[in-house]
C-alpha cells in the first residue's frame, strides 16, 4: 500500500515510487528519478507533482523546486506528445545538425521550445545527446534517430504524426 | 540504433562481445562473463582486494572519463576500514560533446559494467554500487536495469553472492535529468543525493569522504567495463597492448568530417593521423583537414600540421592538448573556427552550473564577445578580451568545467588568431553552419 492516499499518479507509478525510496541509504536520492518518471506520466512537473513528491520524500516543496529548476530535461509546462530534440552541438553541427533543426522548424511550423497548436509535437534545440558518431541525431521523447537527412526526418515525423499518443 | 563499425587496425578487448547479443545474461556468461569476478572471489576474502588492486595497478589502466588517473591507485586510496559504508559510483553521465562510447557499452555489453562495478566493490570493501546514466539514455537505462535484475536472479547480486556466505553486494541504477555538470564526480554525488548538481570542494576527495559521507570510488563506465577484461587477461598483458604508462586499449569516437565515423577500439598511443586517415577513412568528400578537437569539446584544438602524435594521456599533454574522453572531432577546410569556437562556448555557457563566478560569468562574457564578433560587430581587442577572460577562469573554480570552457577557447584564439583577425576585417574563412534563424537566437543569447 502506498504511503500516500489519493496519489495523483497511476497505481503502477505510485507502487514504483514506494519501492524506489527504499533502495537508497537516503530517501532523497530518489528525487531526480521520481521527477523524471512523474513527468513521463503527467507530461510536465505540475504543482501537484511537486507537492506529492515532496511529501513522499519528507522534503519542503521548495527543496523539490530548487532541484527541478536545475535539470534541463525537467519542465514545468506541457510539451507536445512527441518532443523533438535536435542536437546542434559540434559533431552534429559539422554534419548538418542546423539543417535538420531548420527543417523541423519549417515542417512543424514551430520554433525552439514551442508546441504545435494540436499539442502533438514540440521542438527543442538540445546540447550533445551522445550520438556523435551517428550524427546528425535527434531524440523524439527518449527514442534516438540518427544519421539524419531532411528526407529521413520527414519519414520520422510522418511516423509520429500517425501515432495517436503515447511515449 | 548506433551503427557498429570495425577496422583491421583495432585491438579488441572491450569490444569483444559487441554485436553478439551479450545484453542477454546467458550469452554474456557463455562469452566468459562473470568469470573475472568469480576468479577474484576464488582468491579468498583475505587475498582478494589486494589481488584485484595489484592487477589493476599492473594493467596501467587510467581513467577513461578524461582525467586519466590510474585506476588501481584510485582504488587503493580507499581506507580499509571505515565507520561509514563505502560505495562504488559508476559515471555513465556521458555528456562531453564528441563522446558516445559509453552509449555503445551500455547497449552492447551492459553486464561488463555490472561485473566491473562488483569488482570495484570487492576491491574496496563496498557492499553497494550505483550506476548513474544520463537522463537522455533512457533506453540504455532499461537495458542496464534488466542486466542488473538478471544478475540478481542468478544470485550474482544481493546477499551471499555466488553462494559465498556473508558476501553481499547490491547495485542500484540511477537516471539523471539533463545536466553536463553532473558528469563531474562531486556534482555527480550531489545529484545522486537528490540535489542540484553543483560541485564540492576538494579535498576531501571522494575516496575518503564521498557519497553520503562514506569513502567512494567513482569511475567512468568504460573504466569499470575494462576491469573484468583486465582480471581475465592479466595486468601486464593488458598493459602491453598500450604505450608507456598508458596501459591497454580505449574506445575512440571518431566524428565530424570523416568518411567512416564510429566508435573504434585502438591501442593507447596509436597515431592520431592514422586514426583519422586510416581508421576513420580520411576526410569526408576528399576535402582537406583543417583541425581536430582530439578528446571531446574541452580539449584544445590541434591544427592539421599537429596530428603526428600518439593517442595517450602523456603524448597528448606534451602536444599541448588532452586525450580527454577519446572523442575525436574532425574539422575539414570548410569550417569557420570563429563559428566553431562560438558554438563550443555556447555549450559551456549553457551548462555552467553557476556555482563559481569565474565560470558563470566567464563563459557568458566569452559567448557574448564571440557572438558580437560572429555577427560582424567585433573589434580586434575582442580577441584579447576573450583570451583574458579565459585565462582568468583557469584554475579558479571548484570543478574543471571552468577549465573545460577556457582551454578550447584559448586553443582557438591562440592557434587561429589570424583567422579571428581576418574575420573581424571582413575576410571570413569557411562556410557558416549555423543558420540565420539561429543567429537571431544567438544575438538574443536565448537558449
Amino acid at each position: 500500500m502506498s504511503i500516500i492516499t489519493n496519489s495523483i499518479f497511476s497505481p503502477e507509478l505510485a507502487a514504483r515510487f514506494d519501492k524506489l525510496v527504499t533502495l537508497y541509504p537516503v530517501k532523497r536520492s530518489a528525487l531526480i528519478p521520481m521527477l523524471l518518471y512523474a513527468q513521463d506520466e503527467v507530461g510536465y512537473i505540475s504543482e501537484a507533482v511537486v507537492q506529492e513528491i515532496a511529501k513522499r520524500l519528507d522534503l519542503f516543496d521548495l527543496d523539490v523546486r530548487s532541484v527541478l529548476s536545475y535539470y534541463s530535461m525537467l519542465r514545468t509546462k506541457p510539451a507536445g506528445k512527441f518532443n523533438i530534440q535536435v542536437c546542434t552541438n559540434i559533431s552534429c553541427m559539422l554534419r548538418g545538425g542546423y539543417e535538420i533543426l531548420d527543417h523541423c522548424k519549417a515542417k512543424l511550423g514551430i520554433g525552439h521550445k514551442q508546441v504545435t497548436p494540436d499539442g502533438h509535437f514540440s521542438l527543442e534545440e538540445v546540447e550533445c545527446i551522445g550520438a556523435c558518431c551517428w550524427a546528425p541525431a535527434m531524440q523524439v521523447n527518449y527514442d534516438f534517430h540518427e544519421e539524419l537527412t531532411p528526407a529521413k526526418v520527414d519519414e520520422v515525423l510522418a511516423d509520429y504524426a500517425s501515432r495517436k499518443a503515447g511515449k | 540504433m548506433p551503427r557498429l563499425v570495425s577496422h583491421p587496425e583495432e585491438a579488441i578487448v572491450l569490444k569483444r562481445r559487441w554485436g553478439q547479443g551479450a545484453a542477454d545474461i546467458d550469452k554474456y556468461i557463455a562469452l566468459d562473463g562473470y568469470k573475472a569476478v568469480q576468479n577474484a572471489i576464488a582468491k579468498g576474502m583475505e587475498a582478494m582486494p589486494g589481488w584485484i588492486i595489484d592487477t589493476m595497478k599492473a594493467s596501467g589502466l587510467r581513467g577513461r572519463g578524461g582525467a586519466g588517473f590510474p585506476t588501481g591507485m584510485k582504488w587503493s586510496f580507499v581506507p580499509k576500514t571505515s565507520p561509514k559504508p563505502k560505495y562504488v559510483l559508476v559515471n555513465g553521465d556521458e555528456s562531453e560533446p564528441g563522446t558516445c562510447k559509453d552509449h555503445v557499452i551500455f547497449r552492447e555489453d551492459p553486464h561488463s559494467v555490472v561485473e566491473g562495478t562488483m569488482i570495484a566493490g570487492l576491491a574496496i570493501g563496498a557492499k553497494m554500487g550505483f550506476i548513474y546514466l544520463r537522463g537522455e539514455y533512457r533506453y540504455l537505462l532499461n537495458i542496464v536495469e534488466k542486466a542488473v535484475a538478471d544478475a540478481y536472479a542468478k544470485g550474482f547480486l544481493g546477499k551471499n553472492i555466488f553462494g559465498v556466505e556473508g558476501l553481499d553486494f547490491d547495485i542500484v541504477t540511477q537516471t539523471g535529468a539533463g545536466a553536463y555538470e553532473v558528469g563531474e564526480e562531486s556534482a555527480l554525488m550531489e545529484s545522486l543525493e537528490g540535489k542540484r548538481g553543483v560541485p564540492r570542494i576538494k579535498p576531501p576527495f571522494p575516496a575518503v569522504v564521498g557519497l553520503y559521507g562514506g569513502p567512494t570510488v567513482i569511475n567512468n563506465a568504460e573504466t569499470i567495463a575494462s576491469a573484468p577484461h583486465i582480471l581475465l587477461m592479466g595486468g601486464p598483458e593488458y598493459a602491453a597492448l598500450g604505450s608507456e604508462r598508458n596501459g591497454g586499449t580505449r574506445l575512440f569516437g571518431i566524428s565530424g568530417h570523416v568518411e567512416r565515423p564510429g566508435v573504434y577500439e585502438l591501442p593507447m598511443g596509436y597515431s592520431l593521423r592514422k586514426a583519422i586517415y586510416e581508421v576513420g577513412g580520411g576526410i569526408k568528400g576528399g576535402k582537406q583537414l583543417k583541425a581536430v578537437v582530439p578528446g571531446g569539446a574541452s580539449c584544445p584544438v590541434l591544427r592539421a600540421d599537429e596530428i603526428d602524435v600518439g593517442l595517450d594521456f602523456d603524448q597528448m599533454g606534451k602536444a599541448g592538448t588532452m586525450l580527454g574522453s577519446g572523442g575525436i572531432v574532425v574539422l575539414d577546410e570548410t569550417v569557420s573556427i570563429v563559428e566553431f569556437a562560438l558554438r563550443t562556448i555556447k555549450f559551456y555557457q549553457h551548462e555552467s552550473c553557476g556555482w563559481c563566478i569565474p565560470c558563470r560569468e566567464g563563459t557568458d562574457w566569452i559567448k557574448k564577445t564571440l557572438t558580437r564578433v560572429y555577427l560582424d560587430g567585433g573589434q580586434k581587442k575582442d580577441i584579447d578580451n576573450v583570451q583574458y577572460l579565459a585565462e582568468n577562469m583557469m584554475g579558479r573554480t571548484f570543478c574543471p568545467l571552468g577549465d573545460a570552457a577556457a582551454m578550447p577557447t584559448l586553443g582557438f584564439v591562440k592557434k587561429f588568431r589570424k583567422e579571428f583577425e581576418d574575420y573581424i576585417e571582413g575576410k571570413k574563412a569557411g562556410t557558416p553552419l549555423m543558420t540565420t534563424e539561429s543567429e537571431h537566437e544567438l544575438a538574443g543569447a536565448a537558449h
